[in-house]
Order: structure tokens, then C-alpha cells, then sequence
């Protein structure tokens, strides 16, 4: 028997970050087959960690507590405070009683109206609330948990809150804050895609980076950054998300400059930090603001998301909030404007940009809407409102980064590319209220994009580090293991039946027709169109990689099993995740439901969390997305393999090249920032101030000083010697042209200036004392 | 021991530092082995004691004087020797307990010319004096001594150990921190004579006792209160510095030895900072309110114009200089907003800030030694040069751009959190703006660290520094002196609460005499 583990999961960044110290003392010392096996040992086991606290969750949804341990649960997750819990929890189960009823006897009665004014009434009171958790404070917690069990019990499952263990990490103005974890199924699907992938990515590079300068310091940030990762995914509050947050970016920072002699890549590092810090500044604001709007007593993310869905809430705040924890997502998870970072940060080593720029990181941004999903959904009215922002800037993000897709001739930014507008579907899913759909296709474009990262790689390790398709070609043969698994995760990116991408897209698509209120049309429009885009550029990248004649100047030969096996491993998980969310009416299809929508079921939170409707498998969008999928993969086959089509267009057509010409420049966003923004601050605008600081404010010390001197000079030549001796002394050693005067000053000067001006105090306190 | 403590700790804090320098005055100048054993072992003997405040200091009542000595001293104006220690002073005393060993230690093989150990340790000692003694003072002209004792010792370390220009740079210094003195003691004075009368043994005398005049100074009226809060405003803002009175700093800064540039940074500036928390705001709370506005504005002011400073900067120890100043608005923002959150964020951003700056100043002197010059555009490659140091360079620019993780984003994040809410009744929206302008503050600060490191640490070394001997990496005695410092920087940073668990008690006082103190 296992013990519980649930409330243990910080043994698991804990595994990394002890990996990260071993390897950077030791790891010069041991060589570079024990540093990377100390990497993958820990993987591995905070792989077997995840999996079993994976389990663990499956088993309390499936068994979900009652009575005082339900209650003591709640009173944990609402940030409270563990001195004061064990008497709270005496004092709750008094009530528990009547908790379970109420989760048991959960009628439709109590989740319409009446429920919902207790709901508001209790959260107003929690919002009120003292940090110190009075009694009566904590119990209306529970009964508030235990009213929003009656809502959710009438719904689809029941509520099961999420283990949440913290301890105090510092105390200002007499607030506790805390640091901790918070592990629901969200959480624990994090746990396993980040450490799945991290392992692979730990196996892959043994050979990929084989013989690396930087060998050991890659493995260090390897590990730095899978922890940072996975104690972001499991903050407790806010702020701690933050530290995460930033964590993961420095990481991303060390390794996208990895081979850093190279100016390019260092400038792409430096990109990447400073485009997110702008971002950042955004994050920093809204987790500022959110922590004031829910009462300023607890960065808790349960406390703010129950804050946000209480009736009582201050929208416009949480609007504030909500938009400007979006500028952190903007920035980390390369949407519209902010994702220009991305492709550049593909300078770094190639399993770092599927572990990092595809995978993990970058989803961090749709993870904060998913976890903070109280705040997004009341701030920005999803499914009420008419501000579509947040779906909007994913939906246009979606196309924006297809279209650029297909002017790469670098394999990897097309790959780079292919996820911009892939996180863009996911925050569009999450921005039109297909939360699940969302996070869903975090989960399957975690391993596809990593497989196509890798297969990447594999082709380059082959073809001299070369990532230009128009050198490559005609690999399938001289690759087939490669070829396979990237053909296989090229399908699933595209979205076609069977494979994982068509799930998970189709549920997006299904979301956004659904809509909370049929408003997101334009949204599916997006979807469509970008269905379409996807299978085409990545129709054209398989084919201009894998078909045809080699054009490259190598010997391509297929690439050792240490690689080809974590291709094998992520084709597979390409081809099966897509069933873990099996809708409940495939076509007709009813399987039972212990088998559909277990993604939902275990992944979607119950608790602090608002009230969605799920879209149902819509089978005529299923049909029209596979024709537009398999519509892009011929037309591509078509003009890339069979050489039909308008090909020479750009030349023909004035239209046609100014819009090629639009996309290689990318938007000219780079221009705009690099170019102009950067340029300006740290060129003309740091030199204005500069200017300022040493003609203007240095001109005026420099001109009191001198004008000091000057005065004394007049006192002493004028006054002093005149009066005295009734002899001009025109001694010019003491009145000195302006500007050069102090620096000729003799330090023994000091004293008289002291005088001077301590006499001049006391003048002036005299002034001070009898004219006050 | 206890007992020994509470009447003599704190005095021979104070004073040993001095004892020592006697000792070495009196030992001929070519013996430098004997002045560096003394002054280490004084710093130490000194270091050592403070750890033993620091473990007999009552924690839970951080907000009261402990190791209190109350003596007569100058009995005509009734002002008295009085010092204690509590949670706000208690911070930067072990900050300044720490860092004058560490640049003994660093001094050790690096004296800049024209060396000469023996003065520049004693006047090193007599630093640790004046700076303790403003930690401790409680009385204003006690506080005004001491605050000037620090003013003579940085002086002659800048004029005959700095740089080309050290003449110019260390007058400067000079005479504007004089100045901002003068303005102060007259605030002094003012506060003196205005204030109610206590009762000194049967006699009503006015009093300079920092503990008394917060509840004796609110019969001044608000005029008078506003021009002696101006006073004290420009004594102590001059020594942040705030802008636009920071010029005196980067020009000091670039001039200074090394080892003064870091007890500069990491001590001297955070005399002005705290003598806000300490002196102006406890004693004038209701001018403060109205100066506030002002404060927060220069501050953020500073902020962004220290930072748009550092991108023109050609050179590595100026452009640090100037992140001084752009960081210490932050802790002038966190001030203004008169919380006691903002008050736990300043002090935690002034203790981040020394360590940091010390740390990137002690960088900056190494690479001076072995390069023979600072200028960015000459450097490059000093990861591949000198791993280690580049590592460290790495370390404290991060440490400096505010990362979560180590101290710098404690100093920075609560500072921006206390503005979004300001005491005092002051206006919100106001200092929300100020907020968002000081959140533009953390990019530029990780535009010029970052583009500061890409040019001195990443690339390859250039043609001409490429195969000089000279170019070593750590030495023995760098680590020594900085290893504490970069553990610190990454302690603090995991667990804040070892500075907030000190402050939080403390700060309460400051901010409960303000209108509607916040949180």
C-alpha cells in the first residue's frame, strides 16, 4: 500500500532541484555520463512520483471525502492558516453532518437560487474575513464548500477540493503568507506531461549533446528548469507562481544562450528575457491587484478564484486584474503581440526547444488562465460579456503565427511558429469557456510538438546541424524510424482521426460553436481557418524534409536508438491521449461512461471553480475540420511534392509579394521593437537623460560650487582685503573660469567650506526658530 | 552575559572599531601584516559581538529598544547618549557587521594605490564606528555625530585612493552630503525648540531623545512641522540619494577604491533611507503625509531615470552606480507609501540592495585589477575567461534585475504591492500610477543588467586581454569575501522571512501615528 502522497508532491520539484545542486558542484567532477544519469535518475523518479500521485487523485475523485475530512480539506484549500486549523476543524464537525447531507441530498432545488444568495452571503463574509480565521469565519467556509457541492452535485460529478499544504514563508504587516502546494487533477496532469517529457528530453540529449562544450551545464539548467516547472505547477498562491514563473524564464534565458559566443544567441536569449519582463510587469500588476481585490489578506489561489465568483465580486477590478495577468500570458505563452521571442529562442539546443518552447514553459501562460480561471471568467464576462479579449487575441494569434509558418525555411521555426498559433487555440479554447478543451489540448500538443522537436533534431543530428529544409529531402529512406514518428506526430498536429490533435482541437472547435452564448462565432472562424493553415504548413515541412531528393551535402543515416526510442515513446502518446477525453455521443458512438470524458472528469476542478457548459461532439464540425485538415495535407502535397499549383507567384504578382514580403518580416513587429522601441530607449532616450544628468543637474551643482567660490572670492578680495588693508588684492588664483573650478579645488579646502556653510546653518536655524 | 550585553553591547559595538584603530595608530606604518591582523580581528571581535546581540535580541518584541543605554552627554542642551537596538536598526547594524569584515578580507593582497594598509584600515575602522553608531543613536545629535563621522573617513578613502578624478569626485561627495547636513541639523534644532518641554529632574528642558519627540512634536504646527520635515528631507534624501540630488553618487562611485564603493553602497546610502523610517516619519507623521506625494514621485522618478542612465553608461562601475539609484527608488517608493508593508519592503530592499550592489561592485573592482580598465566595450567573454567570475557577475545581475529567488525581487515586488495601497490617506489612484510606472522600472532594470552582462560576460575575450597573464579567476581571498554575501543573496531570497520576521514587529510604530495607518 501506498501512502498517501497527495499532500507530499513537493518531494517532487524537490527531486529536481536536488538534482540541479548535485550536478552543478559535482558535476565537473563525475563526467558527463554520471551527470546526465543523476538528471535522469531524478526524472525517473519524480515520474513515479507524479504517476502515482496521479493515481492517488483518480481514486479521490472516484471516492470523494465526507464529512470532517472533506471539511478539514476545505479548510486547508482556503489558505488558512495550520495553527489555527486543528481547532477549526474541531469546531467544523459539528457541522459536518450536515455538509454530507447536503453533498448527498444535493437537489436541483438547492442549487437554484436559494443556494446561490447562501453562496454570495457566505463569500462575503469570507471576503471580510480576518487573516487570523475566526471560528465562525472558517465554518461559513465550509458551509459555503459544502453549498457549492450542492450546485456541483446536481451538475455533472461531485466536488472534490484540491489537497493543498502550505506552511508560512514570510509575515508582513501582520498577514501570513504562505508557500505551498496545491495538487488537483490539473495539477497532477502537469506533473506527469512535465516530467514525461523532461525524462525524455534528459535521454535524448545524452546523445544529442554528446560531446558539448557546456555538457554539464546544460543537465544543471536541465534539472533548475524542470523544478522551477514543476513548483510552478503546483503553487498554492499566486505569488509563489510568480517566483516560478520567473524561475522558468532564467532558465529559458541560460539555455536559449547556451552556445553563447555567438552574438545571435545571445541576443535571442536576451530577447526572449526582455519581451517576457514586459510581460511580466503585467503579471506582476494583475497578482498585485487580484490579491487587493480579494481582500488583501492571502495570495491563495482558491481564495481569489472563490473571491471572483462570489456575487459581491468588484468586476472592474477583476477586469484590471484579469487583463493584466493576460500580459504575462501574452509574453510567456508567445501570444499576439508579445511572441516574437519564440522563434528567435529556438538558437537554443534542440531538445531544450521541445522541452521549453513547445512543451512546458510556454504553456505556463495558458496554465495561469486555467488555475486563476475564477479571475478570467467573472473580469473578462466569458460567456456574458461582449469583450471577447482574451479569446480574440488567441483566436488571432492562431493565425497570425500559421501564416508565418509557411515562409520558414528552417524546420524548427516553422515548428516555433506551429506553436504560437497553437497556444493560441488553447487560450482561445479557454477564452470562449471550453476550459476543458483547452487544457486539453495543452495536454496532447505537449507530446506531438515535442516529438516533432525531437524528430527535428533527429534530422539535424543527421544532416551536419543543419535545421534549412531546402538542404534536406528525401529522408524517409535513409530515416524511417524518424520519419514515422514525425509523420504520426505531423498528423496529429493536424488533427486528423484517430490521432490525439483531433480530439482535443475538435473540442475547441465544438466549444467555441457552442459558446456560453453562441457569441464566439468569429472565434470558430479562427479555429477553422487555422485547421486548414496547420495541416498545410506542416504538410509542407513533412514533405520538403522527408520527400523528394536529398539536397544537403551530407550523409544521412538514422539516428541511434537513444533518440529514436523517445520519438517511438511521444508518436505513441500522439496516437493515444487523444482517447483519454472520448466524448460521451461519437457519431452515435455511446461507450460506457466509466470510458468517455475521463480527461474532463478527473482534470476539471469542481471546486472555486464557475459554472461551465460543455460542448457536446458536434459531428458536423468533426467532419468539416477533417475535410479542411486533409484539404491543407493535399494541397500541400500537391504544390511541395507534385510541384502543381501557382508556384512562382510572389514574382507575378505585386499582391502576392508585398504579402510574402509582409510575412518574412514578420509583421514587422521585430522591426517596431528592435528596431525602433529598443533602439530609441537605450540610443537617443538614455542619452537624452544622460544629457540631462550631467549638463543640467551636475551643471547646477557644478555652478553653485563655482559661484560659492566666487562669492568667497568677492568677500575675501572685495570686503575682507579692501576694508583691512584698503588694498585691492587682485589675486587671480582664487576666481577661476566656470565649469574646471572644483576639480581644482585643493582638498584642504574642505575646512573652510565646512565653515562656511556651518555658519550658514546656524544663520539659518536662528531664522528657523524665531520666525516659525 | 545578558546583562552584559544590555549595558555594554551595544556601546562596544560602537566603540571597539575605534579601540582598534587606536592600536594600529600607535604601530609603525611598515608593519602592514600587524595592521591587517588588527583591523580583521577588530572587524571580527566586532562581528562576533553582534551575532551575540543578535541571539539575545528578543525577537517577539522586535518593536521595542532592547540593549537600551540612556546616559547623560551634554547636559546644557539636554542631549543624552542614548542608544538601543530594535527590529528596524537590527537589519542594517549585522548588514554593516558583515560587510566590514568581508572587505577587510578583500583589501587583503588589493590595496589600491598608494596601498598604504595602515591608513586605510583605520580609516575603514572609524567607518564601522560612525556607521554602527547611526544604527543605534537615539538621540538626534548623537545620530547628527555620528551621521557625520561616516562623512570624513569615505572622503579621504576617494580622494587619495581613487581613481583619475577622485579629487572632484570625493569634494563632491563632500560637500553635498555636508550640505544635505546642514539643512538637517537645522531640522534638528528646529524639532528641538519647538517640541514640548520634558521634565529633566525637576527642570523642563527641551529634548533630542528620538524616543520621546514622536509624542512631543505634535504641537508643532503644520507649517513649521512641513519646513523641518524639508530639512531633514534633503539631509537624508541626499544620502539615498534621491534624484535630482544623486550626482555627487555616480561620480563618487567610479572614483572610489573598490572596497568604498561597496561600504558606500551596501551602508552608506541606507543612512538616508533610514533615517526616513527612523527619524522623519516617526517624529513628523502628518508632514510626511504631505511630503509623500512629492517622495513617491521622486522616487519613481528616479527609478526610471536612474535606469535610462545606466543604458547610456560606456562604463561597468558607473552603470552600477547609477542602478543605485534607480533601485534605491524603490525602496524610497515602498517608503512614501507610508505602510508598514512599505516600511518591511524598504528594509528588506535596503539590506537586498547592499548585498547585491556590494556584490557587483566587488565584481566590478576585480575586473578592474586584472583588466586595467571598466570600459563595456573592451570586456567580453569573462564567462570563458574566468568562469567562476562570470558565474558571479551572472548571479548578482540576476540578483540585481529582481528575481524571484534571491534577495533583489524581496526589496522590489513588496515595494510595488505597498503602492498599490498607500497609508496615510494618501491619494490611491496617484500612487497606483506610480505603481504601474515603477513595474515599467523592473524592464529597464533587466534591459541594462542583461545587455550589461551580454557585452562583459558572454562572447569571447577580445584580441587584446586574450592571453594576458594577468587575467586570473577567483582568488582565494575573493572568495573568502564573497561567499557570504552571494549565500545571502540566495538565503534571503528562498526565505525572506528572516529579515520580514524582524522588521514586522517594528515598522508598526512608524505607521501608527499616521491617519488611518494601513497595512
Amino acid at each position: 500500500m501506498i501512502p498517501n502522497l497527495l499532500d507530499k508532491v513537493w518531494i517532487v520539484p524537490a527531486l529536481m532541484a536536488s538534482s540541479f545542486l548535485i550536478i552543478l558542484f559535482f558535476g565537473k567532477r563525475v563526467g558527463t555520463r554520471a551527470t546526465a544519469g543523476i538528471g535522469i535518475v531524478a526524472v525517473s523518479l519524480a515520474l513515479v512520483f507524479s504517476v502515482c500521485v496521479a493515481g492517488q487523485w483518480i481514486n479521490r475523485v472516484n471516492n470523494p471525502p465526507t464529512g470532517a475530512k472533506l471539511a478539514a480539506d476545505v479548510v486547508a484549500a482556503n489558505g488558512l492558516t495550520p495553527q489555527t486549523g486543528p481547532n477549526i476543524i474541531g469546531e467544523i464537525k459539528a457541522t459536518t453532518t450536515e455538509s454530507g447531507e447536503t453533498i448527498t441530498s444535493g437537489t436541483e432545488a438547492m442549487a437554484s437560487s436559494e443556494s446561490g444568495a447562501m453562496s454570495e452571503m457566505s463569500a462575503a463574509e469570507m471576503a471580510t474575513m480576518e487573516p487570523s480565521a475566526s471560528e465562525s469565519g472558517a465554518v461559513t467556509t465550509a458551509e459555503h464548500a459544502a453549498t457549492t457541492e450542492g450546485e456541483h452535485a446536481s451538475g455533472e460529478h461531485e466536488s472534490v477540493p484540491p489537497i493543498v499544504r502550505t506552511t508560512t514563508w514570510f509575515t508582513v504587516a501582520g498577514i501570513n503568507f504562505e508557500v505551498g502546494t496545491l495538487l488537483d487533477g490539473l495539477a497532477a496532469m502537469m506533473l506527469i506531461t512535465v516530467c514525461i517529457i523532461s525524462l525524455l528530453v534528459h535521454i535524448y540529449s545524452t546523445e544529442y549533446l554528446h560531446g558539448d562544450i557546456r555538457f554539464t551545464h546544460y543537465y544543471a539548467f536541465l534539472s533548475l528548469f524542470t523544478a522551477s516547472m514543476l513548483f510552478y505547477v503546483l503553487s498554492s498562491n499566486t505569488l509563489q507562481m510568480l517566483v516560478g514563473w520567473e524561475l522558468v524564464g532564467v532558465c529559458s534565458f541560460g539555455l536559449i544562450g547556451h552556445w553563447w559566443e555567438e552574438k545571435k544567441n545571445t541576443d535571442a536569449a536576451l530577447k526572449a528575457f526582455l519581451t517576457n519582463r514586459v510581460g511580466d510587469m503585467g503579471l506582476i500588476v494583475g497578482v498585485t491587484i487580484t490579491f487587493f481585490a480579494a481582500g488583501a489578506t492571502s495570495f491563495n489561489v482558491l481564495h481569489i478564484n472563490e473571491y471572483a465568483l462570489a456575487g459581491h465580486a468588484n468586476t472592474t477590478l477583476l477586469l484590471v486584474g484579469a487583463l493584466c495577468l493576460f500580459g504575462g500570458v501574452t509574453s510567456k505563452s508567445g501570444q499576439f503581440p508579445l511572441h516574437t521571442w519564440l522563434p528567435d529562442a529556438m538558437a537554443g539546443p534542440t531538445p531544450v526547444s521541445a522541452l521549453i518552447h513547445a512543451a512546458t514553459m510556454v504553456v505556463a501562460g495558458v496554465y495561469l488562465i486555467a488555475r486563476l480561471y475564477g479571475v478570467f471568467f467573472t473580469g473578462l464576462g466569458i460567456g456574458s460579456s461582449s469583450l471577447h479579449y482574451v479569446a480574440f487575441i488567441g483566436g488571432f494569434t492562431t493565425i497570425i503565427g500559421g501564416l508565418l509558418a509557411f515562409v520558414q525555411t528552417d524546420l524548427k521555426k516553422v515548428l516555433a511558429y506551429s506553436t504560437i498559433s497553437q497556444l493560441g487555440y488553447m487560450v482561445m479554447a479557454l477564452g470562449v469557456g471550453a476550459w476543458t478543451a483547452g487544457v486539453f489540448h495543452l495536454f496532447t500538443h505537449a507530446f506531438f510538438k515535442a516529438c516533432l522537436f525531437l524528430g527535428a533534431g533527429s534530422v539535424s543530428h543527421a544532416c551536419h546541424h543543419t535545421f534549412d529544409m531546402r538542404e534536406m529531402g528525401g529522408l524517409r529512406k535513409k530515416m524511417p524510424i524518424t520519419h514515422a514518428t514525425f509523420l504520426v506526430a505531423t498528423l496529429a498536429l493536424a488533427g486528423i482521426f484517430p490521432l490525439a490533435g483531433f480530439w482535443s482541437k475538435d473540442e475547441i472547435l465544438a466549444g467555441a460553436n457552442a459558446g456560453q452564448q453562441n457569441a464566439y462565432t468569429l472565434m470558430l472562424v479562427f479555429g477553422l481557418i487555422t485547421a486548414f493553415l496547420t495541416a498545410a504548413y506542416m504538410g509542407r515541412a513533412y514533405w520538403m524534409t522527408f520527400w523528394g531528393e536529398y539536397r544537403g551535402h551530407a550523409h544521412p543515416h538514422e539516428s541511434p536508438k537513444v533518440i529514436t526510442v523517445p520519438l517511438v515513446i511521444l508518436a505513441v502518446c500522439a496516437v493515444l491521449f487523444g482517447f483519454t477525453n472520448f466524448p460521451t455521443n461519437f457519431f452515435g458512438l455511446h461507450l460506457p461512461g466509466g470510458v468517455t470524458t475521463r480527461f474532463e472528469h478527473y482534470i476539471e476542478p469542481t471546486f472555486a471553480f464557475p459554472p461551465l457548459q460543455h460542448a457536446e461532439f458536434t459531428p458536423w464540425l468533426a467532419v468539416v475540420s477533417t475535410i479542411l485538415a486533409a484539404g491543407g495535407l493535399f494541397l500541400a502535397y500537391q504544390y511541395y511534392e507534385k510541384n502543381r499549383g501557382p508556384h512562382g507567384l510572389t514574382q507575378r504578382s505585386r499582391v502576392a509579394r508585398a504579402g510574402y514580403t509582409f510575412l518574412e518580416n514578420k509583421y514587422y513587429l521585430d522591426v517596431l521593437y528592435t528596431d525602433i522601441i529598443a533602439a530609441d530607449t537605450k540610443g537617443p532616450l538614455a542619452r537624452a537623460a544622460y544629457w540631462f544628468n550631467m549638463n543640467v543637474l551636475d551643471g547646477v551643482v557644478n555652478g553653485l560650487g563655482t559661484g560659492a567660490r566666487r562669492i568667497a572670492g568677492f568677500v575675501y578680495r572685495d570686503i575682507d582685503q579692501l576694508v583691512l588693508d584698503g588694498i585691492v588684492n587682485g589675486s587671480g588664483s582664487v576666481s577661476e573660469k566656470s565649469g574646471q573650478v572644483l576639480r581644482h579645488v585643493q582638498t584642504g579646502r574642505v575646512q573652510q567650506y565646512a565653515a562656511i556653510l556651518f555658519a550658514g546653518a546656524v544663520v539659518l536655524a536662528g531664522v528657523f526658530v524665531f520666525v516659525i | 552575559m545578558k546583562d552584559f550585553l544590555n549595558s555594554w553591547g551595544l556601546s562596544l559595538a560602537v566603540f571597539l572599531p575605534l579601540i582598534g584603530a587606536l592600536i594600529m595608530l600607535l604601530i609603525p606604518k611598515a608593519r602592514e601584516g600587524a595592521h591587517k591582523v588588527i583591523a580583521l580581528a577588530t572587524s571580527l571581535v566586532v562581528g562576533l559581538l553582534g551575532v551575540l546581540l543578535l541571539t539575545n535580541f528578543d525577537y517577539d518584541k522586535s518593536g521595542t529598544l532592547q540593549f537600551v543605554v540612556d546616559k547623560s552627554w551634554i547636559p546644557l542642551i539636554n542631549s543624552r547618549y542614548i542608544v538601543g537596538m530594535d527590529g528596524i536598526s537590527l537589519p542594517m547594524i549585522a548588514l554593516t557587521l558583515l560587510v566590514v569584515p568581508l572587505c577587510i578580507i578583500y583589501s587583503w593582497n588589493h590595496f589600491p594605490e598608494p596601498r598604504n594598509p595602515k591608513a586605510f584600515l583605520i580609516l575603514i575602522l572609524i567607518l564601522e564606528t560612525g556607521m554602527i553608531g547611526s544604527f543605534i543613536a537615539q538621540d538626534l545629535i548623537l545620530f547628527f555625530v555620528f551621521f557625520e563621522v561616516v562623512l570624513l573617513p569615505m572622503y579621504f578613502l576617494i580622494g587619495v585612493w581613487g581613481g583619475e578624478k577622485r579629487q572632484y569626485a570625493s569634494l563632491k561627495f563632500f560637500l553635498y552630503t555636508l550640505f544635505g547636513s546642514a539643512l538637517m541639523i537645522v531640522s534638528f534644532l528646529a524639532l528641538y525648540f519647538l517640541s514640548d518641554k520634558v521634565d529633566v529632574g525637576g527642570v523642563m528642558m527641551h529634548t533630542f531623545d528620538m524616543r520621546q519627540l514622536p509624542a512631543l512634536a505634535t504641537g508643532i504646527s503644520t507649517g513649521a512641522a512641513l519646513w523641518i520635515f524639508g530639512g531633514m528631507f534633503m539631509g537624508f534624501g541626499i544620502k539615498v540619494p534621491m534624484f535630482p540630488f544623486h550626482t555627487w553618487l555616480p561620480d563618487a562611485h567610479t572614483q572610489a577604491p573598490t572596497v568604498g564603493s561597496v561600504i558606500l553602497a551596501a551602508v552608506l546610502l541606507k543612512l538616508g533611507t533610514y533615517g526616513f523610517i527612523r527619524i522623519a516619519i516617526p517624529i513628523l507623521p502628518h508632514a510626511a503625509e504631505k511630503w509623500a506625494p512629492f517622495i513617491g514621485v521622486l522616487a519613481v522618478i528616479g527609478i526610471i531615470y536612474g535606469a535610462l542612465c545606466c543604458l547610456a553608461q560606456t562604463d561597468m562601475k558607473r552603470l552600477i552606480a547609477f542602478s543605485s539609484v534607480s533601485h534605491m527608488g524603490f525602496v524610497m517608493l515602498a517608503i512614501a507609501s507610508l505602510t508598514s508593508f512599505g516600511m518591511s519592503a524598504a528594509i528588506f530592499g535596503m539590506v537586498a540592495h547592499g548585498l547585491i550592489t556590494g556584490m557587483l561592485f566587488f565584481v566590478a573592482g576585480s575586473t578592474k585589477e586584472r583588466f586595467h580598465t571598466l570600459d563595456i566595450a573592451r570586456l567580453g567573454g569573462m564567462l570563458k575567461q574566468m568562469p567562476h567570475m562570470g558565474w558571479i557577475l551572472g548571479f548578482s545581475v540576476m540578483a540585481s534585475l529582481g528575481l524571484p529567488g534571491l534577495a533583489g525581487f524581496w526589496g522590489e515586488f513588496p515595494a510595488i504591492l505597498s503602492a498599490y495601497n498607500p497609508g496615510g490617506g494618501l491619494n490611491v489612484a496617484f500612487f497606483r500610477v506610480l505603481m504601474v510606472i515603477a513595474a515599467l522600472g523592473t524592464v529597464l532594470a533587466a534591459a541594462y543588467l542583461l545587455w550589461l552582462y551580454q557585452r562583459v560576460g558572454f562572447g569571447v575575450p577580445k584580441a587584446e586581454f586574450e592571453d594576458d597573464p594577468h587575467i586570473h579567476d577567483v582568488s582565494f581571498t575573493e572568495w573568502l569575501a564573497w561567499t557570504p554575501m552571494l549565500v545571502l543573496i540566495l538565503v534571503l531570497g528562498v526565505y525572506p522571512n528572516l529579515i520580514f520576521k524582524v522588521t514586522d514587529g517594528a515598522v508598526g510604530n512608524i505607521v501608527s501615528a499616521l491617519s488611518g495607518h494601513g497595512g
